[in-house]
């Protein structure tokens, strides 16, 4: 690992002026950082610790409930405001890594993390999101893990988090501070597509530190599941996931939420297959119609094709676990 | 790895003789720093002979490279000076000689260098030493009791929980966690809680039981 400098921040201003400067970037769980800083996909001159910012409360708002950014992942899995009032992240969250690493992760640093895609990885393989212009070995390449939505020529990496996918299935908003002060980002617009710059991986403004996250308050507590599907039963990034989350009253769902991982370059919200279900008995028939919508416009490369038959199922089955008919 | 035994400088053959430099350190870094120093002695009036001799350029080297680090380990204080680029389990195994703590796959992937860091069992090899600064770290050497072995030990013998024992550190560090998390009431549960750790011999069932007699047995942990 190439040496770097390394400075607690004391205080979010210290933090923001010391991310100011290129070069630098700021570390807290470093599961994924120093992983990536070992095989030298990044080498950063200088690393900003912030895990001493008072940044990790996780507590009930007047509309919602507010996550610190430094809230460890294994911490909001537990805590008993998030399994009362939004057991779905909860459950996303123990579907992604291991109790260690969960100890170790944060909530901001989970937004954070980088694909998985083995040519992102691999430094002697092109790849344009590490570095831009040398090409995608995964096009062409061994794309089993890879994306079937919304990819680009540039890059069909997918991202990795499944607590990204509760998030944006949940209405979730990020929040983030910068030079300018805070802006809200809705979860589901803070991750981008790769389009023609796959070396950004999100709209958080050079110089922006997350500061939390807030999940407005909803009636899916009762009706939603997390299924992840991988090729070993725990410890494994999904091959395909899927958050569902119903407020189904009389046999009727009133409102759905649906989204996937494992699909695409950032969490992958089903709008349309959603909408589908407003007013519709809570049924497989509804959950299989849902799913087939939900597969519009996706495109499989020579290795995921299985993709385009395990995604729809992987609906139907989460739709039916959050309906409570399993 | 670094070659422990390069005790001497040895030029090519012919133009330089051996030169014992001693065992103090034998890093490769230092090695080399003290190769480029012996063709600075040679050449170089008294002041230079001097600071040689007291290793200022390698004090100086470390006042730029090294930062403080304070943390207590398996109970006892410990004053260091580490790299910020080294992680808990390189200044565990390479600083502290506490070699139980495993190096597996160095990536977070195989959980063979468990530890606990302020009761919570993390990950050693991702975990930068200098930000466990003022921190309680136990590793595997830390469970027993003098000649007392812990429980999780006990058990893991009694019930055959490994094969080559490499990843045993691990486990052991893992399962304490998992009982003490409260994550051991089913077989399912102690699986799923277990599955940061990989037994490439795959004694899984045997270290699923050593883990419920712990858990059945009321033991502290």
């Amino acid at each position: 690992m190439k040496q770097f400098q390394y400075v607690r921040a004391a205080s979010q201003q210290d933090a923001l002026a010391a991310i100011a400067k290129p070069g630098t970037k700021i570390i807290a769980g470093g599961t994924n950082l120093v992983d990536l800083m070992k095989r030298g996909v990044t080498a950063p001159d200088k690393l900003v610790d912030i895990t001493h910012l008072p940044l990790k409360g996780i507590a009930a708002t007047k509309t919602g409930l507010h996550i610190g950014t430094l809230a460890l992942n294994s911490v909001v899995s537990e805590n008993s405001l998030v399994l009362a009032k939004q057991p779905l992240l909860a459950m996303a969250l123990k579907a992604g890594a291991s109790p260690q690493l969960r100890n170790m992760a944060t909530v901001g640093g989970n937004m954070m993390q980088r694909t998985r895609c083995s040519y992102f990885y691999d430094t002697t393989m092109p790849c344009n999101k590490r570095e831009p212009g040398t090409g995608c070995g995964a096009m062409e390449g061994y794309n089993r893990m890879h994306a079937i939505f919304g990819a680009s020529g540039q890059c069909i990496a997918v991202h990795p988090s499944d607590m990204c996918v509760g998030l944006a299935a949940l209405d979730a908003v990020v929040i983030v501070t910068g030079k300018k002060g805070e802006r809200r980002i809705p979860m589901t617009e803070f991750h981008r597509l790769p389009g023609d710059h796959p070396e950004n991986d999100n709209h958080l403004a050079p110089g922006e530190l997350i500061i939390g996250v807030e999940i407005p308050d909803n009636n899916f507590a009762k009706n939603s599941y997390y299924l992840k599907v991988r090729d070993r039963q725990s410890y494994a990034f999904a091959l395909v996931s899927v958050a569902a989350a119903l407020d189904i009253s009389g046999g009727l769902i009133k409102q759905a939420r649906l989204a996937m991982g494992g699909v695409a370059h950032k969490p992958w919200r089903l709008f349309e297959a959603e909408k589908s279900l407003i007013g519709k008995p809570a049924t497989e028939d509804s959950f299989k119609n849902a799913a087939q919508i939900a597969m519009q416009g996706a495109k499989a490369y020579e290795y995921n094709a299985f993709k385009l038959r395990l995604a729809p199922a992987s609906i139907t089955e989460a739709l039916k676990h959050a309906a409570g008919a399993v | 790895m670094e070659d422990k035994n390069a005790n001497f400088v040895s030029g090519a053959p012919g133009e330089e003789p051996e030169i014992d430099l001693g065992p103090k350190d034998n890093s490769r870094r230092t090695f080399l720093k003290q190769s480029a120093l012996i063709t600075a002695v040679a050449l170089a009036p008294a002041p230079a002979v001097k600071a040689a001799e007291m290793h200022f350029d390698e004090r100086v080297a470390e006042a730029f490279e090294k930062m403080p680090l304070k943390m207590e380990v398996n109970g006892v204080a410990k004053s260091l000076m580490v790299e910020p680029r080294s992680t808990l389990l390189d200044i565990l195994r390479e600083q502290l000689d506490l070699t139980g703590t495993k190096k597996g796959c160095d990536y977070g992937q195989c959980g063979a260098c468990t530890v606990h860091v302020d009761g919570h069992r993390v990950n050693a090899c991702l975990t930068l030493g200098i930000m466990v600064n003022g921190k309680k770290v136990t590793t595997i050497e830390g469970l027993a009791k003098g000649e007392v072995l812990h429980p999780m030990q006990e058990a893991f013998l009694k019930h055959d929980g490994f094969q080559c024992g490499y990843c045993t550190p691990g486990q052991i560090m893992s399962a304490v966690a998992c009982i003490r998390e409260g994550h051991a009431n089913t077989e399912m549960e102690i699986r799923e809680y277990m599955s940061g750790n990989i037994c490439r011999c795959g004694a899984y069932p045997n270290i699923v039981n050593a883990i419920q007699e712990v858990k059945g047995g009321g033991f502290v942990v």
